[in-house]
């Protein structure tokens, strides 16, 4: 949660002119100059620290992507990119705090939850409406709602919001009970998400299609203005605006008059334009290319994303995986400094827990996670574990070699890979695309599955890991299913804390998850682009940017 | 002749087919299930409903027997139906026909620079009487064709997009966005045309009757232009359909380097989201751009060199040409 934007220094672009790179220190110079004439055209006290300098509206930002999933209805998208354009789109009953995580009134004023969490009354402000000035009433929220349970599957992170979803009351106009038929905790933090980000009741009429293609009306600050498959998707911000939450710096319309995410799938192109100037910003670019965007006429700000960090899960019903020894050795064995420091750039942690540290909830569990070889080998040996003749462990004639599959970038676990060969265990990598990696998880048919899951709710660990939900482990009930289940239906802030902090540390105890380290999203734009930063979710949050040479548009 | 173009359909009739159903079968045999992609949302989902992916396996029809979604399948392309894309509900046709628009543009730009460089430097490469000349010249094709498409794009937006600010690395916006484009795709196409057609022309120059051209006093660009190029056009012509295909295949990667829309973006997208309708109605239309280019080519032949007749019995048309340039026998 580190913010760095910074104006260029004079010894920066010193060091770039001596670059040989005619064309960059030219376009750098030339922003340099441009910034450095706005700041004193501003009333800033002449430091230059333009990121305090007051926003003016007007103006257009565009900001690249790597893949256009060919839809960007938020109620149905998964993929990030789709999701930084369609989170600007509607609006949601709360909003949560980036910091503290704590969840605040957005449309929704206030809200009443039962002892069980399994009833949540809400009260909506008075006067917001849809884009199209249709009044977000509590009708439209029924309808919403109802609507995504009926998209069913396709409403991937929306419908998993609404398990359990027994049906929404109209109390009155502004007054709306959603009941469940179980407790769900994790709901009131999923009301702030786009998923079940607001749509206005015609909407819901619409096809599948149509909302894919952004022929939806919204209810937040930009609307969707042209999407043109795989190029680009233009947003336009939307006339009296003014309900912004108090997640945010301001509450008016937004300031930029546009946003246009164009769909760069090259990294080394998406880098050449930022350089150029022939985008504003990004958050995709490859970690080898950051620093040249710290200083220089640009600015980086990362942000570690919530939820379930990069994760080995053993697959319990697969004969390795099984046996604890080889679990919990594996937690010891896995250097996460070392991963972090020769792999990874200097925005990335290691995990100190199942949680990202971004998660509310999160307590440091980085003790069970020490880097202890010593343990990890005596833990083998004790449970019979011999070391052969090629240094790989084995017992009862069956060799300590497992595989894990995945699509994500290998070079961490190829490192893994290594670390644990010192602890006697070898660790096949198996690397696939997206598709067959889902095929795995489908059908079990895994020893390690590797993924992260980004949640801004400590209910994600419960969703994943309970035998009573997705059970990736694939095993029996034990204890730790019982905290994770209560979980679910606390509603006091401390006692789900106790629960959730109590379950993450019997999961690394009992070798059920074994943590990496955690995914964050770094944002990289050009100077002229200010205020530009990231949600609770680490979803990018164009409603506060604004350009420096916006005015007067 | 109308024979011959109606048996040549019938073939391309069954090209078609084969397409179709090689490709169902491939995406079928994948072990991963498209429902599940799509309720996976990318891989940011922790949980699926099991009823909720039946459900939208129904609605897919994927919970069928394989031969009767084939034979569903089959019936519906016939008839130019592909049905919707699973990702965005999109008839799948239609994000073809969508899509084709800003490829055709770029692979005929291509087409055309291909073919005017192409022949330019092949000539070039045996016309100049300096020997070192001409081998200088004839070393340019087999680099063009070594370079990678994806290297040429990547170094041709470094220099004149992101050095010098002349041309637009993104989008498809205005003809200047297809000036870089246009010469990445074109330089392995007109490479290879070049190619064939130096090793033609400089056959052909050693022809008899390029010998009683020359005895005739005719002069060095008659002889080159007029009486040789034209036989040793032929071999050139033959590739060019095979070059036609290229460019489509190419189209995929200049695409994603320039961040284009068009056919070759939607082929990746759609292949990696197991888009099975979309990817279907693009193999289908690939391979309809084939056999029309290849029948196109076939009978263009005639009117490039009079001696090639085109008969509708087996294997006449290659023995009346046997004794010529036969328009077969060179393959890229």
């Amino acid at each position: 949660m580190t913010t760095t934007p910074r104006a260029p220094r004079t010894q920066d672009l010193g060091r770039t002119l001596r670059r040989p790179a005619v064309g960059l220190a030219a376009t750098a110079a030339a922003a340099a100059l441009l910034l450095s004439a706005c700041s004193t055209g501003a009333d800033a006290a002449g430091t230059g620290a333009s990121a305090d300098a007051e926003p003016v509206a007007g103006g257009d930002l565009s900001f690249a992507i790597t893949v256009d999933s060919h839809c960007i209805d938020p109620q149905q998208v998964g993929n990030n990119d789709a999701i930084a354009a369609a989170r600007q789109t509607v609006a949601s009953l709360t909003a949560q705090d980036p910091e503290s995580g704590e969840i605040l009134p957005w449309l929704a004023e206030s809200w009443d939850v039962n002892d069980d969490a399994s009833s949540y009354t809400f009260h909506l402000r008075d006067g917001a409406t849809f884009a199209d000035g249709t009044p977000i009433d509590a009708a439209a929220v029924k309808t919403n709602f109802d609507a995504i349970v009926d998209l069913g599957a396709v409403a991937s992170l929306g419908s998993q919001y609404l398990v359990g979803y027994a049906g929404t009351t109209v109390v009155d106009e502004h007054t709306v009970t959603v009941d469940f038929d179980e407790p769900s905790a994790q709901f009131l933090q999923a009301t702030s998400t786009f998923s079940l980000g607001l749509l206005s009741p015609d909407s819901a009429k619409l096809s599948a299609e149509d909302r894919c293609a952004g022929k939806y009306v919204g209810s937040g600050p930009f609307a969707v203005k042209s999407y043109t498959q795989d190029q680009e998707i233009v947003l336009e911000k939307v006339k009296g605006y003014s309900w912004g939450s108090e997640a945010n710096a301001h509450t008016g319309e937004a300031y930029l008059d546009t946003v246009t995410f164009k769909v760069v799938p090259e990294a080394s192109v998406r880098t050449g334009s930022l350089q150029s100037g022939q985008i504003d910003a990004t958050a995709a670019l490859n970690a080898v290319d950051l620093p040249q965007f710290d200083g220089n006429g640009f600015w980086l700000q990362y942000r570690a994303n919530p939820g379930v960090v990069f994760n080995l899960f053993p697959n319990e019903s697969s004969p390795l995986a099984a046996d604890e020894a080889v679990r919990t050795a594996i937690v010891k064995g896995i250097d996460r400094q070392q991963i972090v420091d020769t792999v990874l750039t200097p925005q990335d942690e290691p995990a100190t827990g199942v949680l990202s540290h971004s998660t509310p909830l999160f307590e440091d569990a980085g003790d069970l996670l020490a880097y202890d070889p010593e343990g990890a080998k005596k833990i083998l040996d004790d449970a019979g574990w011999t070391e052969g003749a090629d240094g790989i462990r084995e017992k009862d004639g069956q060799k300590l070699t497992t595989t894990v599959t995945f699509w994500q970038v290998p070079e961490p676990l190829e490192l893994v890979q290594q670390q644990l060969r010192q602890i006697g265990v070898d660790l096949q990598l198996k690397h696939v695309t997206v598709a067959e990696s889902e095929a795995a998880k489908e059908s079990g048919d895994f020893d390690f599955d590797y993924y992260n899951l980004t949640r801004s709710d400590a209910d994600v660990l419960r969703t994943i890991f309970s035998a009573n939900a997705r059970n990736i482990n694939q095993r029996d009930p034990e204890k730790v299913d019982q905290l994770l289940d209560e979980s679910a239906a606390a509603t006091d802030a401390d006692e789900r804390k106790k629960l959730v902090t109590e379950a993450s540390a019997l999961l690394i105890e009992r070798g059920h998850a074994i943590p990496v380290y955690e995914l964050s999203t770094t944002i990289a734009a050009a100077d002229r682009v200010q205020g530009l930063t990231f949600e609770a979710s680490s979803r990018l949050d164009f409603y506060d940017a604004w350009v420096t040479d916006g005015a007067g548009e | 002749m109308t024979r011959y173009v109606l048996r040549r359909a019938g073939q391309g009739v069954f090209v078609l087919w084969a397409a179709f159903t090689v490709a169902f079968f491939v995406l079928y045999l994948l072990p991963s299930d498209p429902a599940a992609l799509v309720a996976s949302g990318g891989g940011e989902v922790s949980q699926v409903d099991p009823a909720q992916l039946a459900a939208l396996r129904a609605e897919y029809g994927l919970d069928r027997p394989i031969l009767v979604q084939y034979g569903d399948a089959l019936l519906s392309a016939l008839r130019g139906d592909f049905g919707d894309s699973y990702v965005s509900g999109a008839s799948a046709a239609s994000m073809v026909a969508q899509a084709l628009p800003e490829t055709l543009k770029l692979t005929g730009a291509a087409l055309l620079v291909a073919v005017v460089g192409g022949t330019a430097v092949a000539v070039a490469s045996v016309f100049p009487r300096a020997r070192f000349l001409r081998q200088a010249l004839s070393a340019l094709p087999p680099l063009g064709v070594a370079l990678p498409t994806f290297f040429v794009g990547l170094v041709l937006l470094q220099w004149f997009s992101f050095r010098l600010p002349v041309f637009p690395a993104i989008g498809n916006e205005g003809a200047i966005s297809l000036v870089l484009p246009t010469i990445t795709l074109a330089v392995p196409a007109g490479a290879q045309l070049a190619q064939i057609l130096s090793r033609s022309l400089r056959g052909t120059l050693g022809e008899p009757y390029v010998s009683t051209a020359w005895a005739k006093g005719a002069s060095r660009t008659r002889v080159h232009l007029a009486h040789a190029l034209r036989n040793a056009a032929i071999p050139a012509f033959t590739v060019l359909g095979v070059i036609v295909g290229g460019l489509l295949g190419g189209a995929v990667v200049t695409e994603t380097v320039f961040s284009r829309v068009g056919l070759g973006r939607l082929t990746v997208q759609s292949v990696n989201q197991q888009d099975v309708p979309v990817v279907l109605a693009i193999v289908v239309f690939s391979a309809l751009v084939f056999v029309v280019v290849t029948l196109v080519v076939d009978l263009v032949y005639p009117l490039l060199d009079p001696r090639i007749q085109l008969r509708a019995p087996r294997a006449a048309s290659r023995r009346a040409t046997s004794r010529t340039q036969r328009p077969t026998a060179v393959t890229a």
